[in-house]
């Protein structure tokens, strides 16, 4: 009896800690975290979760964060704590909307039940019970599940405005309302059935579009927080601790480890290096730094170790102003109308009068109350835009899925409006038409100082190393054995293979590489250089050729030095604007807006953050920054540029599905209303009315399925 | 007429049970992860030396 309360106690001592796990794709890793973490120690259990990247660990409090990602390192795998949860809120909508759907299913299919029998000749007592049957499930039913749409519809109208939500809510309620009191005086026709249908669909339909803006937000979150967000400070005893960059001061002394990024703007102290300012230039030669150089938040250290003396922190750090920059230009977008709330601006009012329209009629035409009042909202229910509530949703997420599966993220529906209508397309360069990373010209090297390159490059994480080692390893190389490789800061790595000294250095003189990156294998007394480059994405020209075949001509806006920007002009024949920083981005963005161009925008560094913001949509590669894949409509994974032309024709595809969608509706109703404002409408004719719109409407959706191919 | 007393309870009783084993099935987390569940089927369980046949 005594175990489980034990058990349950030193339960209630562990912590659980959730951490992003980028790299988990298949059963394999699934299996290899689950089965290995468990067995450090301290880690009681893990359990992944590979649709939003993630690993729960359950474990003794007394590991810490930094002990888990090394945990899973030693595994393989790179991984992120999962900072706060900014998207808890939309998980508990997508849930709330579920479970909507789940008891609004339930209502529809037994109240349909009880309506077959009334309308296969059911009378008398018979039918009496079975309507007091459906109002007792139906008034639940539609309390609970309508929820969504009366509380959307309380905000527009509580603004004087008016949406989607208001013809929906006062048809449902005026449809209950009407057949409890049919109910109750015994009357034939009650429309449970068809208030409860109605809320099944357009449930469904939210449900779709919560889903597919979760999906997306769980894989973009998922790359998410790979900068460097906090510091390691020198205290003046010499004890280093990392600092949050929040919490960072002006004047404190940080030190700055090769690969790592600089969390706040600074002074060099000591320490010689060289920085990669891509992420806030675009410019993707390093840029040599002395004691004395001003250092910027963001730039990644690639050579030494640096000690840096802060003068900027927090909001006062240029990235912060970039991303205030970001903040003001994306005041522009959040005023874009969906294209379903426009069309319901037109369809409200239509309906609404015609609805009246009816009641008056039939009043003046000597109908009585009853009858008039049956009629004005059989108009109601039978125009209630149910199909039209689905006419979007659908079209938007089977394209958003079609997309998903060639490796483009899109964020929500309204991106995919936006992206359809776009004009114009402007890439930056470093990052977007190139890969941004280095990439090691393996070419020249023989099988054997390949293996030795590898074996010397796999145990550094400099940006130069990395790119080599994965230049190799694609190759499908395999490591020599190199003993004693120790790394000195700033020069390189060194160790011995078969009684040699090897090493990977840095170039003897920075005139020998012509100014681009470059590293020195030497074996023995033999050297030879291994150049690095920055080459265009493999498919960049065909991309382009592409987006212009779809009417979007492009051109290049980038931050990096002419001479860079000129040759990689040329060699996609575009024309090109270089030297451009944020701001003169952001001014290029708002001059081709006001000269009435709907420009896609498609950057990937910080720099580019405000004009993706300000762009009319705008597209990042997965490998961006944080805050302009936040900053972006879409993200795209992988080397290919092609994505981008995909997106592009596969929201085209969307729209036109979405208006054939609209028009099915219209062409619907045109049909529909004439029956209803005669008094033709009973319960059945809308009940089939009503599914036969709606699966017509998903089956003509399900068409964009393969418009990605 | 009568089979009504039993046949409507019985439908409306199992269409809750279907409703409370979904509503079940959400909270425990079942849809939490779609995609993992497809790939875990693939996890081979096994491992030498363990349970030999």
């Amino acid at each position: 009896m005594n175990a489980p309360v034990l058990n349950l106690e030193a339960e209630s001592t562990l912590v659980t800690t959730r951490l992003t796990v980028p790299g988990m794709k298949c059963a394999g890793c699934i299996g290899k975290i689950e089965r290995e973490l468990a067995k450090t120690p301290g880690i009681v259990a893990a359990r992944a979760n590979l649709s939003a990247k993630r690993v729960a660990i359950s474990h003794d409090p007394a590991l810490d964060e930094g002990a888990l990602t090394a945990a899973l390192l030693a595994l393989g795998f790179e991984s992120q704590p999962v900072a706060d949860n900014p998207l808890g809120s939309d998980d508990a909508e997508r849930k709330r909307l579920t479970r909507a759907l789940g008891v609004a299913g339930f209502g529809m299919m037994n109240i349909m039940l009880l309506s077959v029998s009334v309308w296969s000749g059911a009378d008398g007592a018979t039918r009496g019970l079975f309507h007091w049957l459906s109002a007792a499930i139906a008034i639940p039913v539609v309390a609970y599940a309508g929820r969504p749409f009366f509380a959307s519809a309380w905000m527009a109208l509580k603004h004087r405005r008016t949406n989607m939500d208001v013809p929906i809510s006062i048809g449902v309620i005026l449809a209950t309302c009407m057949s409890l009191y049919e109910t109750i005086t015994g009357g034939a026709h009650a429309f449970f059935d068809s208030a409860v249908m109605l809320l099944f669909f357009l449930l469904a339909g939210r449900a779709l579009d919560a889903a597919m803006r979760d999906r997306t937000r769980a894989g973009i979150g998922a790359l998410l927080g790979r900068m460097g967000k906090s510091a390691s400070v020198i205290a003046p005893d010499g004890i280093t601790r990392r600092v949050a960059a929040k919490d960072l001061l002006p004047g404190m002394l940080v030190l700055v480890a090769a690969g790592e990024a600089l969390a706040a703007d600074g002074e060099v102290v000591e320490g010689r290096s060289a920085l990669d300012n891509a992420m806030l230039t675009g410019e993707s030669a390093p840029e040599p730094v002395v004691p004395g150089s001003v250092v910027n938040a963001g730039a990644i250290n690639m050579g030494a170790p640096l000690k840096v003396r802060l003068t900027h922190v927090a909001e006062d750090t240029a990235l912060a102003e970039i991303a205030r920059a970001m903040d003001e230009a994306g005041q522009s977008r959040s005023s874009y109308v969906r294209i379903a709330d426009r069309a319901s601006r037109l369809y409200a009012p239509v309906v609404h009068a015609l609805a009246l329209a009816a009641f008056v009629g039939w009043m003046i035409a000597g109908a009585g109350w009853h009858t008039s009042l049956t009629i004005a909202i059989a108009v109601l229910i039978i125009t209630c835009p149910c199909a039209m509530g689905l006419a979007v949703p659908a079209a938007q997420v089977v394209a958003s899925g079609a997309l998903m599966r060639r490796g483009l993220l899109v964020k929500d529906g309204s991106a995919l409006e936006r992206l359809a209508e776009c004009d114009l397309a402007v890439l930056d360069k470093t990052g977007t038409l190139t890969l941004g990373t280095p990439r090691a010209d393996i070419a020249k090297l023989v099988a054997q100082e390949r293996s030795i390159a590898l074996a010397l490059a796999q145990t550094s994480r400099h940006p130069l190393s990395r790119g080599l080692a994965a230049a190799l390893l694609r190759e499908g190389v395999t490591p020599a054995a190199v003993e004693d490789i120790s790394e000195t800061g700033g020069l390189g790595l060194s160790g011995r293979w078969q009684g040699l000294t090897v090493a990977l250095e840095k170039p003897e003189g920075a005139s020998e590489a012509g100014g681009l990156l470059a590293t020195t294998l030497r074996i023995g007394e033999t050297r030879q250089v291994i150049a690095f480059a920055d080459p265009l994405r493999p498919d960049a020209a065909a991309a382009i050729a592409a987006l212009a075949a779809e009417g979007l001509p492009a051109r290049i806006l980038s931050g990096d030095r002419a001479a860079p920007v000129a040759a990689c002009a040329a060699a996609l024949g575009l024309p090109a604007q270089a030297g451009a920083d944020p701001r003169a981005k952001l001014a290029a963005l708002e001059a081709l807006k006001a000269a009435g161009h709907r420009p896609l925008m498609v950057g990937d560094g910080l720099n580019d953050g405000p004009a993706l913001a300000a762009a009319h949509a705008s597209i990042a590669p997965g490998t961006a920054s944080d805050a302009s894949q936040q900053a972006a409509d879409a993200v795209f994974i992988g080397e290919a540029l092609m994505p981008v032309a995909l997106a592009v024709r596969v929201a085209k595809a969307c729209m036109r599905i979405v208006r054939q969608n609209f028009g099915f509706s219209i062409a619907y109703n045109a049909l529909a209303v004439p029956l209803a404002l005669t008094g033709q409408v009973t319960p059945l004719v809308a009940a089939i009315a009503m599914s036969v719109s709606s699966l017509v409407v998903i089956a003509n959706s399900l068409r964009l399925a393969g418009a990605a191919r | 007429m009568t089979g009504l007393v039993f046949l409507i309870p019985i439908a409306l009783g199992m269409g809750l049970l279907g409703l409370a084993a979904f509503l079940w099935s959400m909270r425990a987390g079942q849809y939490d992860d779609m995609e993992g569940a497809a790939h875990r089927i693939l996890i081979d369980e096994d491992r030498p030396g363990e349970d030999a046949p």
